[in-house]
């Protein structure tokens, strides 16, 4: 008898649990992967390292279905990104468009390797005159090349 | 000689970044909505009195919007300033009761006090995603025109209304 309560206990549970997750993607397979697809690209504002698609914060489950519901009337994903900054501002975005105030987010890494490029070579260069300076004198060349043939060196 | 303060110097110019960088607030993000007219909204008055609350209405007033809800404790933080500017009525300041429970709210405004000239009940947050709400409070000012001149986010303090809502407000008030 208690088996059996059980059982129907757990069979309930699990209906439950079921029914708490199904709803969101059932509908529109469709549309629910470009829901996603897009909403990875957008930050959620409360929980700010995550997307929107991540978050769970109560104002990232909003802004999805405000997607969801503008894909539903047949904005574009570049209208709904549009709609989006119009009211966050670029922040919402992940790659933030190229302008005057995000010069230095662009362009900043590129200076830095060319500063490290000619820092490079400039260091190079001096390192290759220094040992040019310190080259060998006759006296070691012959010592060498009498090293080389195996004919022996006598010290004078 | 010159080449034993190039250390000290890369430290100094790391201390300048970490300076700035770290007294930045990253939750405050620049609202794109300043200087841009105000969404227009209509929306059911929270107090019993009923009615709608329209933004065409206050059009030739300054007026601030304030976004808040009785499930937001920052909000109290900000309250009793509110309450204190309304007692002094230089400014109409309505409410946006943002994704809140209606008794739940008017308990709230009960227990610590009502500032607002006029509550609009914002249930689905949609008038927020609409003014870019992403924390509450927060607090708009809306000038004669209908447009917004003015954000902050996260409660409002003595400084921030002296030394920048209420400047403001006389200015455009003029």
């Amino acid at each position: 008898m208690t088996k059996w309560i059980m059982a129907i206990l757990l069979a309930s549970f699990g209906a439950a649990c079921l029914a708490a997750e199904a709803p969101p993607a059932a509908e529109d397979p469709v549309l629910e992967r470009r829901v996603k697809a897009l909403s990875e690209e957008l930050r959620c504002l409360v929980c700010q390292n995550q997307s929107l698609a991540d978050s769970n914060a109560d104002l990232a489950i909003d802004l999805r279905n405000q997607v969801r519901e503008l894909m539903q009337a047949g904005k574009s994903d570049e209208e709904i990104r549009e709609f989006m900054v119009g009211r966050y501002g670029d922040f919402v975005l992940y790659s933030p468009p190229v302008k005057a105030s995000t010069l230095v987010l662009w362009g900043g890494p590129f200076v830095l390797l060319v500063i490290g490029v000619v820092l490079l070579a400039t260091y190079v260069r001096r390192r290759e005159r220094q040992l040019r300076a310190q080259a060998m004198s006759t006296e070691d060349r012959a010592r060498a090349r009498a090293l080389l043939d195996g004919t022996g060196y006598e010290e004078k | 000689m010159a080449r034993a303060l190039i250390p000290l110097l890369v430290f100094a110019l790391i201390s300048v970044f970490l300076w700035v960088g770290l007294s930045l607030n990253p939750r405050e993000v620049p609202s794109p909505l300043i200087g841009k007219p105000a969404p227009a909204f209509e929306l059911p008055q929270l107090r019993e009195s009923g009615g709608m609350v329209r933004s065409e209405d206050l059009k030739g007033r300054v007026w601030l919007l304030n976004v808040f809800a009785s499930w937001c404790t920052p909000c109290l933080e900000e309250h009793p300033h509110l309450v204190q500017l309304a007692q002094r009525g230089v400014v109409p300041v309505y409410g946006l009761n943002y994704k809140d429970k209606r008794e739940a709210a008017l308990q709230w405004l009960g227990r610590h006090g009502d500032p607002y000239t006029g509550i609009a009940v914002d249930v689905e947050g949609r008038t927020g995603i609409e003014y870019g709400v992403y924390g509450v409070p927060e607090t708009f000012v809306i000038d004669r025109d209908g447009v917004i001149r003015y954000k902050h986010i996260g409660p409002l303090d003595p400084r921030v209304l002296d030394e920048e809502v209420l400047p403001l407000v006389a200015r455009l008030q003029q």
